[in-house]
Formats: C-alpha cells, structure tokens, sequence
C-alpha cells in the first residue's frame, strides 16, 4: 500500500463486512507516534480465526475475507518500529474487534499517511447505512466526523446522495485547512 | 466555512427526489475494493465514477457501487458494468481517467471502450 490511509480503508471494509454498524476510526499523531485505531461493533472473531489473521499463509478461501489485509498493515506498522494488536470479541454483549496499530513517524520507513478524507469519503458513499466515526487528533487540533449527526440532519436523504458526498468533502477539506493553518 | 445549515438546505432540496432515484437506475458500476483492489488503486477509480457520473448528469440511471475481489487480482483495479439486458463488461487495469472515458463513452454514448476491457488485455 502506497499510503496508510488505503490500509485504514482496507481494514475498515472488514468492519463493514464483519455487520458493523458503527466502525470508529481514530488517528492520534502525538510526537514521533501515530496510533491507528479502527473499533467495530461487527459480529468479531473467534480466538480461532484471530489467531491465523496475522499470517497470510494460514488464509484459506474461507477466511478469505481477511485475506492480506492485515498482513500488510503489521507489516508497515512493524517496519517502523511499532506494532499491531487485535482484539476481539463474538459474546452477545459488547461483539466486536479493535485494530490498534502503532507507528514511529520518524522511521525511514514510515508509509505516509496520505490521502484520509478520500478514504472516508470512499467508505461513505460504498457504505451509506452505516455509520462511522471519525476522529483525527494532532498537535494543532482535531478533525471529526461522525456519520450519525449527519444522518440526523438528512433525515431520510441517504448519505450517498452525490450532494451529501461534495459536502462531506468540502467539510473535510475545510477542517483539516483550519487545524493544518495554526 | 462548511456549516450543518447547508446540509439542512441539501435534504430540504434533496427530500423529494429520492422517491424517483430508487428504482430508476437501469444501470450498475462495480468497482472491486478488496485488498488487492484498494493496493492496486481503487480508491481514486471509484472516485472518479461517482464525480463523472454526477457531472454528467447520469445519476438517475446508473448508480455506483462497491464490491469485493473477482478473483483477477492481477488485472485490479476492476470495474464490472451490468446494463440491463446486456451482457457483464469487466474493464481491467482502470485508472481515473480511463473512468472518465468510461463514462463518456461508454455509459454516455453506448459504446464500449473495447481497449480497457478484459477480452483485449493480455
């Protein structure tokens, strides 16, 4: 993956397919560290299946839907310096996974976060009844968005309608301006 | 500055014409976002379908969807075109701008954009 925020897409696609109804995406930038954190309410993983997601090798069709993905975010994780951990859960109460991904952003190695907003964007509009919650925390500020507010104010009008897309663009266009600017 | 009140005025604006977008769409556009997708360079093809498609005034008969991998990894990115009554086009190896002639040509004009489609890759 040429930028981490196509592995954040990547990884999040398997929160969606996982029945997530709300996938939170956290990015915290705090000195040389950047800590991905990508928390599902979806159906989870048995300790099973957890433990083979680390490894391509022991992917079979089956498991397919977790296929490389995880493979290439510890490896770019690992590359630096940092680490993945993934916990999940298949209990009737409180199911779900969380991807903690810790990076050394001084590494020579470090892949460049890229391109966030077109990655939120993209979930958007292939996900619309969905929600996700999306919080960008660095030094000079915080950039979110959380889909159910949206939603709230659209009523009915799906978050796929091609306006609603322009907006949240727009939207994370002009916040990630504001805290870039101090 | 962005503000909630303007998305207020696009559901206002937006509120009736739902009824007639949901059901309309003859046409369907595939784009494969699984990881050899995505790493391949999905991410902008997708995004080049949904901007061309609007601007181009076809939103209400082709709507732009996401799937996961074909099982033609090597051939990713992949955008798979399903018209009603037609047979399955697989463009391979796309790009943005090769979406946007996609759209011009094909989802526009009718005609197929033969030099992108899996039948001419080698």
């Amino acid at each position: 993956m040429k930028e981490l925020s196509l592995n954040i897409l990547d990884i999040t696609e398997n929160s969606v397919k996982a029945g997530a109804t709300l996938t939170e995406i956290l990015i915290v930038e705090k000195g040389d560290t950047l800590t991905l954190t990508i928390k599902d309410d979806g159906c989870g993983m048995s300790d099973e299946i957890l433990k083979t997601v680390e490894n391509p090798f022991y992917t079979t069709r089956t498991t397919r839907k977790v296929g490389l993905g995880i493979p290439l975010l510890k490896m770019a994780a690992e590359m630096t310096g940092g680490q993945v951990k993934i916990v999940s859960s298949t209990k009737e109460i409180d199911h779900g996974t969380t991807v903690t991904a810790l990076f050394y952003k001084n590494h020579l190695d470090f892949t460049p976060l890229g391109d966030v907003k077109e990655t939120i964007v993209t979930l958007i509009q292939g996900h619309p009844d969905t929600d996700f919650l999306f919080t960008h925390q660095t030094t000079n500020g915080e950039i979110k968005l959380d889909t159910r507010e949206l939603r709230q104010i659209l009523e009915g009008v799906p978050l796929d309608t091609y306006e609603v897309i322009v907006w949240i663009k727009e939207y994370l266009n002009e916040q990630y301006l504001t805290v870039l600017d101090k | 500055m962005k503000s909630l009140a303007e998305l207020q005025a696009i559901k206002d604006k937006m509120k009736d014409k739902v009824v007639i977008r949901e059901g309309a769409n003859s046409t369907r556009v595939v784009v494969g976002m699984a990881t050899c997708g995505i790493a391949a360079g999905a991410r902008p093809v997708l995004g080049a379908f949904v901007e061309a498609v609007n601007e181009s005034g076809l939103a209400q008969s082709v709507t732009v969807s996401q799937t996961g991998c074909v099982g033609l990894c090597q051939y990713e990115p992949i955008v798979e075109v399903y018209e009603a009554g037609k047979e399955k086009v697989t463009y391979v190896k796309m790009t943005a701008d090769k979406a946007k002639k996609v759209v011009e040509k094909h989802l526009k004009g009718g005609k197929v954009v033969v030099e992108y489609t899996v039948a001419n890759c080698e």
